[in-house]
């Protein structure tokens, strides 16, 4: 069984022959949502302070961070650079932070509010309820990665322009082939994202409180970056989601650098499948007593 | 087993536990169709672990139970659709507004249909008389008006049974007596009614059927009818001496004796009505006024589970 094979099962089976019409709903809930916009407006600040700080000092030097490329030095040369250093930047908290708060809010926000019994007696499935709500956070980190990677590269256009990319291998690439690069790695960064949104759920069906769900996440998050940077326990490294993340780097050389890749797809995969079952497991067979 | 015809809820031994403590205790429920079933307890006593149980929202520790006739949980995406419920009072999203919480039920129900429901919702709302209010935040609304969006969600489309848990909670005397009617009317159309209760004079007033709750087991269930019929009688002797009546009632066999500032009370049990009052005279007693009253459903209660009307532990 390929994990990558095994989550449609989980998470969209159910969804295919009904109408669009309560992800929809599932989606105008997220998106439509104050506290979420203030949530994708801090997401897409931080390019812009980024972009603003380098201009008005000059120099690009310092910076990077977590042990992924140093794009800070190159974003003077090419504006592309912005989106790329604000994508490595937010990575290590404020991109898991959104994803945690969508999540969590999945399955015990809707209990801390009433509403879960409500949707169960309408009826909606608790299977189809699960792949419903988990569609919406792929969604949503798909979207929350885009939010930076477009503010960052418009902002970094407007105050730094584009032209053609040196990768970081050192050979030179059209502007437009650079777009694609970057919107690759926010499709790579979306995919390890929702698995941590997968993460969420689990733990969001295990509570009533969506704040409580938040912090787990962030938590879990934040430690296994913090085990990432144990040197003592390599061997466990390869099994950290996040350890794959900072390897977005890999798909601006020349030529593309799979291996780290396809490890951070299929690490990222296991964990969806493990932690949505986990979360079915659970829920379904959970008394909704809120 | 099914005997879908004629019961729109039929249970048999459902039992849910929590832990050591026994919430529903064997119940075997029996709610006709096109009646309204007064589901009658104090707080505490299991009215709402039932309702769980009968959506499916909780899972039976024993037993089993149909609505509509079909078993659920197995045929629960087939009927739950035809079954409107209010489950432990209202909730919804306080961020959005009344008429857009409702437009988020619908669009979960995978048999609503998406071009109708614009016109579903204004009419569920009208039906409540919270249409004026229907673009306000859930957040600014008054409890009442919760509640009558709770009720509005039950009516978003077509249904045979209402499964309604405290319904008139939180509603002034004009609203009570608007949902009162609303029941009566739904009824009147051939809709099954549950409605959960600790208000006696909401069953006497709009209920055919009545169980009655008490500490997780269902103790009594009929027709309010036959419920009253099987109740003893009370005798009440208006007089300016209630001690000496209440003495020579005492005399007769009449027991549960009250005395009042000007009357005395006593249930008649199986002396007759006339006999009392001839052994008043004859004590010389002066009576001033006397009636047998029928057992109101506070009496009935008391008779059936041996306490008041308070809170079950």
């Amino acid at each position: 069984m390929s994990a990558v094979d095994a989550l449609p099962a989980v998470a969209s089976g159910p969804a295919r022959r009904i109408s669009t019409r309560f992800l929809r709903s599932e989606l105008w809930m997220i998106f439509g949502r104050r506290r979420n916009w203030a949530g994708l407006a801090v997401l897409a600040a931080v390019p812009i302070l980024m972009a603003i700080a380098v201009k008005v000092s000059g120099n690009g030097t310092g910076g990077g961070g977590d042990g992924g490329p140093d794009f800070f030095a190159s974003i003077t040369d090419n504006g592309l650079f912005v989106a790329l250093a604000a994508l490595t930047v937010e990575l290590g908290l404020f991109l898991p932070i959104a994803i945690a708060s969508i999540s969590a809010d999945a399955i015990a926000g809707e209990a801390n509010q009433g509403t879960l019994r409500y949707l169960l007696a309408v009826p909606v499935g608790r299977t189809r309820m699960l792949a419903v709500k988990y569609t919406a956070v792929v969604i949503f980190a798909v979207a929350a990665t885009l939010v930076v990677a477009v503010t960052g590269t418009l902002i970094g256009l407007a105050l730094f322009g584009g032209g053609p990319v040196t990768l970081l291998s050192g050979a030179q690439v059209s502007f437009g082939e650079g777009l694609v690069r970057l919107l690759g790695i926010c499709a790579y960064l979306s995919v390890g994202l929702a698995a941590l949104g997968a993460m969420g759920m689990f733990v969001s069906t295990l509570t009533e409180q969506p704040i409580g769900a938040t912090i787990a996440i962030v938590m879990l998050s934040v430690a296994s970056f913090i085990l990432d940077s144990i040197p003592q326990i390599e061997w466990l490294h390869p099994y950290l989601l996040t350890h794959w993340w900072m390897s977005f780097g890999d798909l601006l050389r020349d030529p593309i650098g799979f291996d780290a890749i396809r490890s951070g797809l299929v690490t990222a995969g296991a964990y969806a499948v493990i932690f949505l079952t986990a979360a079915w497991a659970r829920f379904s067979g959970r008394d909704v007593t809120s | 087993m099914t005997v879908g015809d004629e019961l729109a809820i039929a249970s048999w031994g459902l039992t849910k536990r929590f832990g050591r403590q026994v919430a529903v205790d064997g119940i075997d429920l029996a709610v006709p169709r096109g009646q309204v079933y007064g589901f009658l307890g104090p707080n505490g006593s299991g009215k709402t672990t039932t309702i769980r149980l009968l959506l499916g929202l909780i899972r039976p520790t024993a037993g089993r139970h149909e609505l509509l006739g079909e078993p659920i949980p197995a045929a629960a995406a087939r009927i739950l659709p035809r079954v409107g419920s209010l489950v432990e009072g209202p909730a919804f999203h306080p961020y959005l507004s009344g008429g857009d919480n409702l437009a988020r039920l619908d669009a979960a129900d995978r048999t609503a249909n998406p071009a109708t429901a614009k016109r579903r919702i204004s009419t569920a709302l009208e039906r409540v008389g919270l249409l004026a209010a229907a673009g306000k935040r859930y957040r600014a609304y008054s409890l009442g008006m919760r509640q009558r969006l709770a009720l509005a969600a039950t009516l978003l489309s077509h249904r045979d049974l209402l499964i309604l848990d405290e319904p008139t909670n939180g509603l002034d005397p004009q609203g009570t007596r608007e949902v009162r009617s609303l029941i009566t009317a739904l009824a009147a159309d051939g809709t099954t009614v549950m409605l959960s209760t600790h208000l006696l004079s909401e069953v006497e007033q709009i209920c055919g059927h009545v169980g009655v709750m008490h500490l997780g087991r269902l103790v009594a269930q009929a027709p309010l009818r036959e419920l009253r019929a099987a109740a003893v009688p009370r005798a009440r002797v208006e007089t300016d001496r209630p001690d000496d009546a209440a003495s020579v009632m005492r005399e007769l066999g009449l027991t549960d004796i009250e005395v009042h500032d000007e009357a005395a009370t006593g249930l008649l049990g199986p002396v007759p009505a006339e006999k009392v009052v001839a052994a008043l005279v004859h004590d010389g007693v002066a009576v001033r006024g006397f009636a047998v009253v029928a057992p109101d459903l506070e009496d009935l209660f008391v008779s059936l589970t041996g306490e008041g009307f308070d809170v079950s532990g």
